[in-house]
């Protein structure tokens, strides 16, 4: 029992309840006080990143021990897996947090905005860390709702009707997944995951079986914006405040979507063949279709929404094939090829797509628009955003030396191992065509002569957006390391370990 | 916001005393019987709203209200969070762990630190039901400026 | 058997009303009946015939109690429920006071 875990949930929300006393009558008060928060609970999980290893933590929240080894009590679980997602989540929290200090002088109500963030952060820790599929749709709920408010922050004609589009399809979503766990629990009784496993394993009726793993796909399908699922994505996150894009693109679609997804389908549900081809279709097909979208776009904002949808179209993507080889039961390592190929991509996405919104705000911030075609020159007053968002670029059109590169390179390797040659070829077109964007992107906002004539006296954006962008550029970098065998090992391996053995999960929880 | 007809004033006078010691009941035996923290909340804020409805106020009136019930709100859900911290400190070294003697079943003083959850997460939820109704009413004043 | 299919039919006519309806209100009426059928659902997996609340009376303790657990659930899923419908509702406000009109068709700025 380490007593850590909790912290991850119980340090934000009171944080959040904090600001909205103390900030009443202390000014400052809550920006800096969200960062403080933020630094700390990096600091814990990357402590946990380093000692976690192939060791699974389980907290038993209120201390209610099992009986005759059934669980009873809530549990928050801590693994291998769920360690690179905390991680990034606070990771990235922290620096929008940072960044956000500069940035939302231009909003009204900032106590809000930071009570939200927290929410927001406390919300996607419970999800990530929680150990039974009721606590995390309540969690999932918890930073859903603010989300809501939070793409509606700007209280303008766009950001409203957005978050109005958005909550429509994330109730539609919530009450799918309501649906799913209440079928759980009436075929099982229990809620805990790793007791389901256990439960499912000693048979079941194939149709209902069938109907469950459909709702909780279609459910958390729509938060994660997989491609049938989209519609609400461009929207929202191109409306939300700057920081609350690169969290919500960066950070939220992976903790609240694909991390679940990849969670209940290896550790709950049995892996079958037929749904793993589902995945792998739903993946490619975002992948493509969402970078077909992107093309057209010309305002920032939302162009890097849609390479979201396309980019975490990779990650599903690569998941699928190694769920279909591992339901298969042959060739083990390119299963866990694959799969490290997926992970990789997601912790690289949440740098570089984190990065490109923080850029985008930048430009924002200083030239007032969004819109591609009336900005131009930007390269040389504003030179740290330009480079940064040079170097994000290159990251996500996948180019060497940069982190995307390397992700990508597995994905296509591992695809064409498991002699999926066409899925292999998709995905380098598609990377192509992410690299044709990303120099209109380029070329348009920072390398054009400026046709804007009152663009001459800008200047660089001030000294917290510019530690964020030149710390996530860094880690951009950095993270390319991961591709070493050492320190894959180190930190891919075990969760990858976990993900691929259909039983280390739920009976390593039990015996504890 | 105006306030409605002297009769209306008077009977809420009546029943909303009644209706907030009802709510005060649920919460209180919130172990014992059905009903809880929620529910009670619910009871208290829909007095507090009925109170507001047919009295009526001006528009300083109930942002002050608004900004103190907020208060409130948020203070309710970090005692909430106290109480499980203090588990931690004095119990065995668990969050949300029971640290208090259990009592005897069925007796009003029992069953440790629930009753203190109960109140805790009424006053909570009946601040925050009350916020929504007064948010709400001050953006339709708002409005009609 | 035919209290589940009910369940189920009020969330396809909840989402009917979402998908059908050009009313931002109609659609958040829809989107409530469609969790309102989600917690029936919920209510009718806990019952078990012939069982009562289950309350602990120490003075006649063999009784058969309905599960009590999917009712917890229930009213966790409600004030989350309460919690979705005022955020709505509060948009949808705002949205009126900005377009003048609860028509979905009228407010269309983004698209692409």
């Amino acid at each position: 029992m380490n007593p850590l875990i909790p912290l991850f949930v119980i340090i934000p929300l009171a944080g959040a309840f904090l600001i909205m006393i103390i900030g009443r009558f202390i000014e400052e008060f809550n920006k800096y006080f969200t960062s403080l928060v933020l630094l700390l609970l990096t600091c814990i999980s990357f402590y946990f990143l380093f000692t976690t290893g192939e060791k699974i933590f389980v907290y038993k929240v209120g201390g209610w021990e099992p009986i005759n080894s059934l669980p009873i009590g809530i549990y928050m679980v801590m693994d291998g897996f769920s360690v690179i997602v905390v991680c990034i989540i606070n990771l990235i929290g922290f620096l929008s947090a940072f960044y956000s200090i500069s940035y939302i002088k231009r909003y009204t109500a900032g106590n809000y905005f930071y009570a939200l963030f927290c929410l927001l952060i406390g919300g996607m820790n419970g999800v990530v860390l929680s150990g039974d599929l009721f606590n995390i749709f309540v969690f999932l709920e918890i930073s859903v709702i603010s989300s809501y408010a939070l793409v509606a922050f700007g209280v303008e004609s766009n950001e409203l009707e957005a978050s109005f589009k958005y909550q429509i399809l994330g109730g539609l979503a919530s009450f799918l997944i309501l649906f799913g766990i209440g079928f759980i629990y009436w075929k099982t009784k229990t809620l805990n995951i790793a007791d389901i496993k256990a439960s499912f394993s000693s048979g079941y009726n194939k149709t209902t079986y069938l109907f469950i793993q459909i709702l909780i796909l279609s459910g958390f399908g729509l938060k994660a914006a997989i491609i049938p699922f989209h519609a609400w994505l461009p929207d929202a996150h191109s409306s939300a405040p700057s920081p609350i894009s690169a969290m919500l693109s960066g950070v939220f679609i992976k903790a609240v979507g694909i991390y679940v997804i990849i969670r209940l389908f290896f550790n709950m549900f049995a892996i079958s063949e037929g749904m793993a081809v589902l995945i792998t279709a739903l993946g490619t097909v975002s992948m493509v279709i969402g970078v077909f979208l992107a093309i057209g776009q010309w305002d920032i904002k939302r162009l890097l929404a849609y390479h979201s949808i396309s980019q975490m179209g990779y990650v599903v993507m690569s998941v699928g094939i190694g769920m279909i080889l591992v339901s298969r039961g042959t060739k083990p390592e390119i299963a866990s090829l694959a799969i490290a190929g997926g992970l990789f991509h997601l912790v690289n996405h949440a740098a570089f797509k984190g990065l490109l919104f923080l850029n985008a705000g930048a430009i924002e911030y200083t030239i007032g628009t969004r819109n591609l075609k009336e900005m131009g020159g930007l390269a040389k007053s504003m030179p740290v955003t330009s480079a940064t968002s040079f170097i994000a670029s290159m990251s996500i059109s996948g180019v060497p030396p940069f982190n995307g590169f390397f992700s990508k390179l597995i994905i296509i390797i591992a695809a064409v191992m498991a002699k999926f040659y066409l899925l292999a070829a998709l995905a380098v077109i598609v990377s192509i065509i992410t690299l044709a964007s990303f120099l209109k992107f380029q070329r348009y906002a920072f390398f054009n002569r400026s046709n804007n004539s009152k663009n001459h006296n800008i200047r660089e954006v001030p000294f917290p957006m510019v530690f964020s962008m030149v710390v996530l550029s860094i880690i951009c970098v950095l993270l390319s390391l991961l591709v070493i065998p050492e320190i894959r090992d180190a930190i891919l391996t075990p969760a990858i370990n976990i993900l691929t053995d259909p039983v280390k999960y739920s009976t390593s929880i039990l015996v504890q | 916001m105006k306030g409605m007809t002297l009769i209306v004033k008077k009977t809420t006078q009546l029943i909303a005393g009644m209706i907030f010691m009802y709510g005060i009941y649920v919460i209180v035996h919130g172990h014992l019987t059905p009903g809880g923290g929620f529910a009670g909340g619910v009871v208290i804020a829909g007095s507090l709203i009925l109170i507001t409805l047919s009295n009526g106020g001006d528009f300083m009136k109930l942002i002050k209200e608004e900004s103190g019930t907020t208060i409130i709100e948020s203070l309710a859900t970090i005692l909430v969070i106290l109480v499980a911290v203090s588990g931690f400190i004095f119990g065995t070294k668990i969050f949300f762990n029971n640290f208090l003697p259990k009592g005897i079943v069925g007796h009003l003083v029992s069953a440790g630190v629930l009753p203190l959850y109960n109140i805790f997460v009424g006053t909570e939820v009946a601040a925050s039901i009350f916020i929504i109704f007064l948010s709400l009413i001050i953006f339709k004043e708002e409005s009609k400026e | 058997m035919i209290a589940y299919i009910m369940c189920f039919i009020l969330f396809l006519v909840g989402l009917y009303g979402v998908i059908t309806r050009r009313n931002l209100i109609k659609i958040a009426v829809s989107l409530s009946i469609m969790e309102i059928s989600t917690f029936l659902f919920f209510t009718l997996i806990g019952y078990i015939d012939g069982g009562v609340a289950p309350i602990v009376d120490p003075t006649d303790p063999v009784k058969v109690y309905v599960d009590p657990l999917p009712q917890a659930l229930v009213l966790t899923a409600i004030v989350i429920g309460l919690a979705t419908t005022a955020m709505l509702m509060a948009v949808i406000i705002r949205l009126y006071r900005k377009y003048g009109t609860f028509d979905i068709r009228e407010i269309k700025n983004l698209r692409g």
